[in-house]
């Protein structure tokens, strides 16, 4: 039986787990004579914060074992899903996980597979790049209903593939297409997935991969696992592995396979339309945010003219979305876009806990606030105590007279 | 027509704070909000039954939420704002549910509905989870289309829904047959405040409260058993090192930071 597990004799009644405890799971319980201890309620919820609270380790949350050894051991393999563009080309984050992926691959001692699902026009050296940048083998399927990116089309695909292969692990990007086909896959495999991973790390030995993602707006680090099932999946942000240098030297086998030809897709895609504000926040190199601080909106031309100078994407944090000095495709933070650019200036943004949530991809932040105190600066590489507007014009200055 | 909204209760954003000491997050039950997502999903399910009233066809808005039993409060929210039933799953077989134990008991909960869904609609995502599973499983375990990232409800004709969807590269008008799940992005749509007669009138409304027994869930499915993925470590991030402060006056701060921008940038 699955449950929270109190040790009575290690527990010495510190009732720290009660006061970890957000949902009344746990309580002290006075015994005759004795000192008290800890026991779960019926409304623990299995959230594990009493087990990090108590200071002797006398608390764990068991469950159940899943399946056996043997049936683990028959699974073998890291693969990568390799994404492409609509002109074709695998994205960069799929170079990026195949490099992450490349060294968990030799700690385990197995294969490194990359997934190319694409439309049969698709440029003829996907395979090549995919194999420069790690991969042993690659397993390519070109058909035409694989040249629109169609999640459940795909799903079937990568299912049909994992269950005559069963790979130990699989990666994927966490592009809008990633994060919609790999639970689609973890639905139909009935396998675990782990969403937003920034840290990857495999036990050499059990193949356990440790999977570490922010929780509660980056506040927390979560380390997840998946033990009893496989494939072990997770999506992982573009921009936080770094891709890594092409080995054009290197080798690697191809397999072409098909696709099921029961498999059609029942999302029919009637226009398209490019994104019209140039490219998504989410994937822009460079950043310029703005925050309240910034004052007025008569004070938005100089931040667009510091991201031109810069040649930045424009973000801002919630108030000004709701004042409508933006759109919301510019809103950063936990109910807006996740960034994670090599560069990003923040102008007058003083740092509430769900704006942090986005930002914690930045390379290199540069923050701009009047207040020495705030919360931005925490998660700033450079802290710029100052008038936001009076350091944006001097940097503009600088920044024109240098061309 | 019947619509199924899926809600979560989520801390209310404002409201979240950690525990300087404990490094916990502080939360309070009470505080618990519908997560915005959601609402906006709502929001787009009671559109259509506008639509369907105007138009004389029938259509029926389910809110379903797996929670602890104060969740009943806000699913009566919901009702006062328009939906007509709701259905909360809370049992303590569900606690300690990853995105596929979730999946797995909303799917439960979904079958014994005494009428099928046409349409399940989520939020996007969960504000506290971030990971955007629920839908795109919930697709899976129904067997049914999947449309994420809904921008705009276009239409409706017949049993056809025609959507403006996000992608990677900009925008795509779809349109899907039904039965289908949907998520909605947080700007589709801005939720209707309650009226005071759906106040009144939500206050006598029955909602369904359900154990995993009642939806004939599988033990072995749900909760804490039923997630193959488990946490088995938290730790507050450590910071590689503190800010660097540029000093000076906003010429000197300036000029610093054009030589950072391009190391930054390099």
């Amino acid at each position: 039986m699955s449950g929270l597990v109190i040790d009575t004799e290690r527990c010495v009644g510190c009732g720290r787990c009660v006061k970890a405890c957000a949902s009344a799971g746990v309580e002290l319980v006075r015994r005759e004579g004795a000192r008290p201890v800890a026991q779960p309620t019926g409304s623990c919820i299995f959230c594990g914060a009493c087990v990090d609270a108590c200071p002797v380790d006398a608390i764990a949350i068991e469950k159940d074992a899943g399946a056996s050894e043997a049936e683990l051991a028959s699974y073998s393999g890291i693969w990568v899903f390799a994404q492409v563009d609509d002109e074709g080309r695998v994205l960069p984050v799929a170079l990026e996980l195949l490099g992450r992926a490349r060294a968990l691959a030799d700690v385990r001692g197995c294969t490194l597979t990359a997934l190319l699902g694409e439309g049969p026009d698709a440029p003829q050296d996907n395979e090549r790049a995919l194999v420069a940048a790690g991969a042993d083998e690659v397993i390519v399927c070109r058909d035409g209903r694989l040249a629109v990116r169609d999640a459940e089309v795909f799903a079937h695909w990568v299912c049909d593939l994992a269950r005559a292969c069963r790979p130990e692990a699989i990666l994927y990007g966490a592009t809008a297409f990633g994060r919609e086909l790999a639970p689609g896959v973890a639905v139909r495999l009935q396998t675990g997935l782990t969403a937003d991973c920034t840290v990857l790390e495999l036990d050499g030995a059990t193949g356990l991969l440790q999977q570490t993602r922010p929780a509660f707006g980056g506040n927390l680090m979560a380390t997840i696992v998946c033990p009893a099932h496989r494939p072990q999946m997770a999506t992982v942000r573009p921009g936080v592995f770094a891709a890594p240098e092409p080995d054009w030297s290197r080798t690697g086998t191809v397999r072409t396979v098909s696709l099921d030809a029961a498999v059609a897709p029942r999302v029919r895609v009637l226009s398209r339309e490019a994104a019209s504000h140039g490219r998504s926040i989410a994937e822009a190199e460079r950043l310029v945010v703005v925050g309240r601080g910034i004052g007025s909106k008569k004070n938005l031309p100089l931040a667009r003219e510091l991201a031109r100078a810069l040649d930045a994407e424009i973000g801002c944090t919630r108030p000004l979305v709701e004042s409508g000095w933006l759109e919301y495709a510019h809103q950063v933070g936990q109910t807006g876009v996740s960034v994670a650019p090599k560069l990003l200036v923040s102008l007058g943004v003083s740092g509430a806990i769900q704006h942090l949530a986005g930002i914690g991809g930045a390379k290199v932040h540069i923050a701009v606030n009047d207040d020495p105190d705030a919360p931005i600066f925490g998660a700033a590489t450079y802290k710029v105590v100052g008038d936001c507007i009076e350091v944006a014009e001097a940097l503009l200055d600088k920044l024109g007279a240098q061309r | 027509m019947h619509i199924v909204v899926c809600v979560k209760a989520v801390p209310s954003t404002t409201e979240v704070k950690m525990d300087p000491k404990t490094n916990t997050i502080v939360r309070d039950g009470r505080q618990a909000v519908v997560n915005p997502f959601d609402a906006t999903g709502l929001e787009i399910a009671l559109h259509i039954k506008d639509e369907c009233a105007a138009a004389g066809d029938p259509c029926r808005v389910t809110v379903l939420s797996m929670g602890i039993p104060d969740t009943e409060r806000l699913l009566r929210d919901c009702i006062a704002r328009g939906a007509d039933d709701g259905l909360l799953l809370s049992d303590r077989a569900f606690a300690g549910a990853d995105t596929l134990a979730t999946t797995y008991a909303l799917s439960r909960g979904i079958a014994c509905m005494d009428e099928p869904a046409d349409l399940v609609v989520c939020g996007k995502m969960a504000v506290d989870g971030d990971t955007a599973q629920i839908g795109p499983e919930l697709a899976g375990a129904l067997d049914v289309p999947c449309v994420v990232d809904v921008q705009r409800l276009h239409g409706i004709v017949g049993s056809t829904l025609a959507l403006e969807r996000a992608t990677d590269a900009g925008r795509e008008l779809v349109e899907v047959d039904l039965p289908a799940v949907i998520t909605v992005a947080k700007d589709a749509a801005q939720l209707r405040m309650p009226s005071i007669a759906g106040v009144l009138a939500a206050e006598g409304v029955p909602i369904a409260v359900k154990t995993a027994a009642d939806v004939d869930a599988d033990p072995a499915r749900t909760g804490l058993s039923g997630s193959p993925t488990q946490v088995v470590r938290s730790f507050v991030p450590e910071r590689a090192s503190e800010a660097v402060c540029v000093t000076g006056d906003a010429a000197e701060q300036a000029a610093a930071l054009v030589e950072l921008i391009e190391e930054a940038c390099r």
